[in-house]
């Protein structure tokens, strides 16, 4: 047995099977076996409501209210294997959903709240939900609009009540508190995350139930959680980071989660770190730019002690921040590294080991990962320190997904020579750790959230005025990068600021700001291929200026 | 400035940034993000613009009282030489 595999079966065993060894549920995991062992009592979510207003739910009342929420669903003829989606910001209502829907065996897909119409309807065409878990407001905005393209939708639930929905609270108040989890395969579909490739459709990754061993082995290697920390993972629930790192593997551990509904506040988020006395904080290096823009005199006034560890994901963090850590906060931040598709951390600076600053650490426990340089239809592992080369992981671990929904194909394609290739191009140094690069393909990091170009360039296509349209990531000393795209015109449209205004307004009430383009510019010389495909990384080139000569070996180009 | 003018300059920065919103009723006393899809890079766009129409140095420690159409004219009436 191979070091990896017996890492994950000792991880395996630590984790609590469904009583009568019926398989292994996420909800089990993260929440009843709690109540079991007899620590219902304690406080698993402190939840912070805009306004400041506080409330603690402990283990056995979340236990409570999901099986409620599963009872709910069942009453409304959902079943395993059916999808229930949320489009929730951070909200005790999140989590209550997700373990409601895992323990009767459904599916979980969490959407992005600042998602505009189009990318909901994008992801609930492909997976199908039968269910969506909103409030009256998003409900309106959001869900609405794009209604009538939702035929194989069955229920709207309301958090907050209202027209056109369930009442989630009248739903939970008329349910039974008591559900007995079905047996469940640990290979069972349990979680849908989407994701964004260069071309296509968004794809959608899927995870089970067996994800639950990483999400929990990795929370304590990793970000060195215990279950007697307070722990705020700052990430917003409709990415994967939010979902693993935010419901799941907090929840396995056995801490009290901090969930803050309100956006980011400089002072705010210091008050919160000292007031909740937080342990561990699981961050990205967008907050952490912000922070260190609010300047080193603010967090002076606050009392850090109970900080013992920072992590930040998302993308990589410059050297800067970590040392900023150091001297300002007191702690350095830990860098690490993983993406939707491997569910849980890979790759990370952890408590017990040197820190070098810009890296992304060393491989954890049960993970295998190379340098490698594709050939054809197999793989080179690159030998030698520090040459550049596709980051590639030894399939295997729990977290790992299972597919993407519906595209075999796309799937596939990220396997050759029995590794999984990550898109993102690293190097590794002679003490084996990592070091980002760049993407391999044409997708846009911004704020850590990968976004499609063409989901970007199709929004911006569906306005008359727009002839052609492509979209870039352009450099951000906030964001890391943010979406620029270029446009050119159909003829008979003027490049003014009104039409410049219209086409901005256009794309951010199709996609929300998170994905829509901060900056949209006209060209009427959009580089191209000779088959006449527009080449992103061409124009990406000479919007950063980069020589000509650079411009011929960058990937894509012909 | 008077009180109308830094409500315009207040709004037209905010639209500068967030065009989608011009249509849409904007209740001064709420903060953006509260009622729009305004996110956090949106407001840093909007407190940058917001520099370059006044000049003010808009320190981060006084973003909180940016965040709404009510607070973003008290506080330029506060520090703009009326």
């Amino acid at each position: 047995m191979s070091e990896a595999s017996q890492f994950w079966d000792g991880a395996r065993r630590e984790l609590a099977e469904l009583p009568g060894g019926h398989g292994l549920n996420i909800a089990h995991v993260a929440v009843d076996q709690h109540v079991l062992q007899g620590n219902g009592q304690r406080i698993a979510i402190r939840w912070i409501g805009s306004g400041g207003s506080r409330s603690d739910i402990s283990y056995q009342d979340l236990s409570w209210s999901a099986s409620r929420f599963a009872n709910a669903l069942k009453a409304l003829g959902i079943g395993a294997g059916d999808r229930v989606f949320s489009l929730l910001g951070r909200v005790p209502e999140l989590h209550i959903a997700a373990l409601g829907t895992w323990k009767l065996r459904a599916v979980f897909c969490p959407l992005f709240s600042a998602f505009g119409p189009e990318p909901v309807k994008a992801r609930m065409s492909i997976a199908k939900p039968v269910v969506i878990v909103t409030t009256s407001r998003l409900f309106v905005r959001k869900i609405q609009p794009i209604l009538a393209d939702l035929p194989f939708l069955k229920h709207v639930i309301l958090t907050d009540g209202g027209a056109g929905g369930l009442d989630f609270n009248a739903l939970l108040a008329a349910a039974s508190p008591s559900f007995e989890i079905e047996p469940t395969s640990p290979e069972e579909l349990a979680i849908l995350h989407f994701t964004s490739g260069t071309t296509g459709r968004p794809k959608g990754a899927m995870h089970v139930h067996a994800a639950a061993i990483a999400h929990r082995a990795t929370a304590i290697h990793a970000l060195d959680l215990k279950p007697e920390d307070i722990y705020w993972c700052t990430a917003d629930p409709g990415w994967v980071t939010g979902t693993s790192y935010g419901i799941i593997a907090p929840l396995a551990v056995g801490c009290t989660l901090i969930l803050d509904e309100e956006e980011f506040d400089a002072e705010r988020w210091y008050s919160t770190l000292e007031k909740h006395r937080v342990n561990v904080w699981y961050t990205a290096p967008t907050a952490i730019r912000m922070l260190i823009r609010a300047g080193d005199e603010l967090p002076k006034r606050f009392n850090l002690s109970a900080l013992r560890f920072i992590a930040s994901v998302g993308e990589p963090l410059h050297p800067e921040a970590v040392v900023w850590g150091q001297q300002v906060l007191g702690r350095p931040i830990h860098d690490n590294w993983w993406q939707t598709e491997t569910g849980g951390i890979m790759i990370a600076n952890t408590a017990d080991m040197k820190i070098k600053p810009g890296s992304m650490g060393l491989a954890l426990p049960g993970i295998e990962a190379a340098i490698v340089r594709r050939k054809d239809d197999a793989v080179e592992v690159i030998a030698e320190n520090d040459a550049e080369g596709e980051l590639a992981l030894r399939p295997g671990w729990p977290s790992m997904f299972r597919g993407y929904l519906n595209e075999d194909e796309r799937y596939k394609k990220c396997f050759a020579g029995g590794w999984y290739l990550t898109g993102d191009m690293a190097t590794k140094d002679t003490d084996g750790y990592f070091w980002f690069v760049g993407r391999a393909d044409d997708v846009i990091k911004s704020a850590g959230h990968l976004i499609g170009p063409f989901e970007v360039e199709s929004a911006l296509l569906a306005h008359p005025a727009v002839a052609e349209a492509a979209a870039i990531g352009v450099p951000d000393p906030v964001a890391g990068e943010v979406v620029k795209a270029y446009v050119s015109l159909r003829p008979g449209h003027a490049a003014d600021e009104a039409l410049m205004k219209e086409l901005m307004a256009h794309a951010r009430k199709k996609l929300g700001p998170a994905v829509a383009p901060r900056q949209i510019a006209i060209s009427e010389d959009l580089p191209r291929t000779r088959s006449g495909k527009i080449m992103r990384r061409l124009l990406k080139a000479r919007e950063l200026g980069l020589p000509e000569g650079d411009t011929s070996t960058l990937e894509g180009a012909t | 400035m008077t009180q109308d003018q830094l409500v315009e300059l207040v709004k037209r920065s905010l639209y500068e940034v967030a065009p989608d919103l011009e249509a849409e009723p904007l209740d001064p006393k709420r903060s953006f993000n509260e009622q729009f899809e305004f996110d956090s890079m949106d407001f840093l766009k909007f407190i940058t613009g917001l520099h370059q129409a006044t000049g003010l140095a808009l320190p981060e420690k006084d973003y909180p009282h940016l965040v709404s159409l009510e607070l973003a004219v008290a506080y330029l009436s506060e520090k703009l030489p009326s």
